[in-house]
């Protein structure tokens, strides 16, 4: 799992200007640091949706935003997705947490993992997965790939845990 | 508020016009339909298509980015309830600069007028409150907005204004489409000095 400081450290770097987030008790870790940090601000949503429509005025208005959320809420912001992306053409980034990410290709009590990658494929964005020793450089050289293409796209972390 | 609304949605937003100056509007629904017919400004943001309840988020980015800019998002009854948690997103993140006005006319007025819940029992402006907005008013008559629509934008926000209006007449809901999305957005973030894809 990438780490409050290095992952602040990346968004600063890139010149990320806020994340919004609704975050699951993996990026939860990164609370301290995202608050602690002097040039990405950080916006909390009540529901993902809400994320990704803030983001997108963010954009508009000319900031650099990232969204950070799990991926039962990715699941949730389906529609205000489709309109961003979309719609609206946003070249939107998100740090999608993929919960329960072994359980991916087996039936347990928790279907996210099942689902996640179809669905993804479904709304056709384009999206890497980030195993938890990749580090922060797979996500920097993902998202700068998008931004070159000027491309919305997905970061899905692999978590182990629920 | 068991009265029938007797306001007219066109003359409430006649009034902020007079008042808009600069400021971003993002119409959605009956507002959008009827701004459309009275206004065509670069920074005029017409949310169609949409994702429905998510303009006062996509307003809350917009006020984020821009602190300098007013930003004044006019929303549905019904778009309102799709999304209430956003009132305390958008408390939470306290941007003085921003605007929200819902209109609650009672009705899905694009589907035929049927009834959203609670309609005549939802006090939006004390949701407003409640959620932690600066300013939360609700107006039932003309006159009463007229006379604070200035202050409305002017005051530090954010600031909350309910408008309790009457259903457009059936033979009155034609709506102009405001053009492509893409164009729309060049137009805005030119207005707002963003070049190209930056």
């Amino acid at each position: 799992m990438i780490g409050g400081e290095e992952l602040v450290g990346w968004l600063e770097r890139c010149g990320v200007t806020h994340l919004v987030w609704l975050p699951d008790s993996e990026l939860g870790q990164w609370e301290g640091a995202l608050v602690g940090s002097d040039q990405v601000r950080l916006i909390r949503a009540c529901r993902e949706g809400e994320a990704i429509a803030i983001a997108a005025g963010l954009w508009l208005g000319g900031a650099h935003p990232v969204v950070a959320i799990q991926c039962t809420g990715f699941f949730e912001a389906g529609d205000a997705i489709r309109n961003v992306v979309y719609d609206l053409g946003v070249p939107l980034f998100m740090l999608v947490g993929y919960r329960n990410y072994d359980a991916r290709d087996r039936a347990t009590g928790d279907s996210a993992p099942r689902f996640f990658e179809p669905i993804l494929k479904a709304w056709k964005l384009p999206y890497r997965v980030i195993e938890p020793d990749d580090g922060i450089e797979a996500i920097a050289a993902f998202y700068e790939q998008l931004r070159a293409q000027n491309q919305a796209g997905v970061a899905a972390l692999a978590e182990r845990r629920l | 508020m068991t009265a029938a609304a007797t306001a007219d949605l066109k003359e409430m937003l006649a009034a902020l016009r007079e008042v808009r100056g600069d400021a971003v509007v993002v119409t959605t629904m009956a507002a959008e339909r009827e701004w459309l017919k009275m206004s065509r400004h670069a920074r005029d943001f017409f949310y169609m298509p949409s994702s429905m309840g998510q303009a006062p988020a996509l307003g809350l980015g917009l006020a984020l980015a821009r602190p300098e800019v007013n930003v004044v998002v006019i929303n549905g009854d019904g778009c309102m309830l799709m999304n209430l948690g956003s009132l305390v997103t958008i408390a939470d993140a306290g941007p003085r600069n921003y605007r929200l006005i819902v209109v609650n006319n009672g009705v899905y007025e694009v589907t035929g007028k049927q009834p959203t819940a609670g309609a005549g029992r939802v006090d939006y402006a004390a949701l407003a409150r409640a959620a932690g907005f600066a300013v939360a008013r609700r107006y039932e008559d003309v006159t009463d907005w007229r006379n604070d629509a200035r202050w409305f934008m002017e005051c530090p926000g954010p600031a909350f204004a309910e408008w309790v209006v009457r259903p457009t007449p059936s033979g009155s809901l034609h709506v102009i489409h405001p053009g492509p999305m893409h164009e729309q957005i060049r137009r805005l973030r030119e207005s707002l000095g963003i070049a190209g894809t930056d």
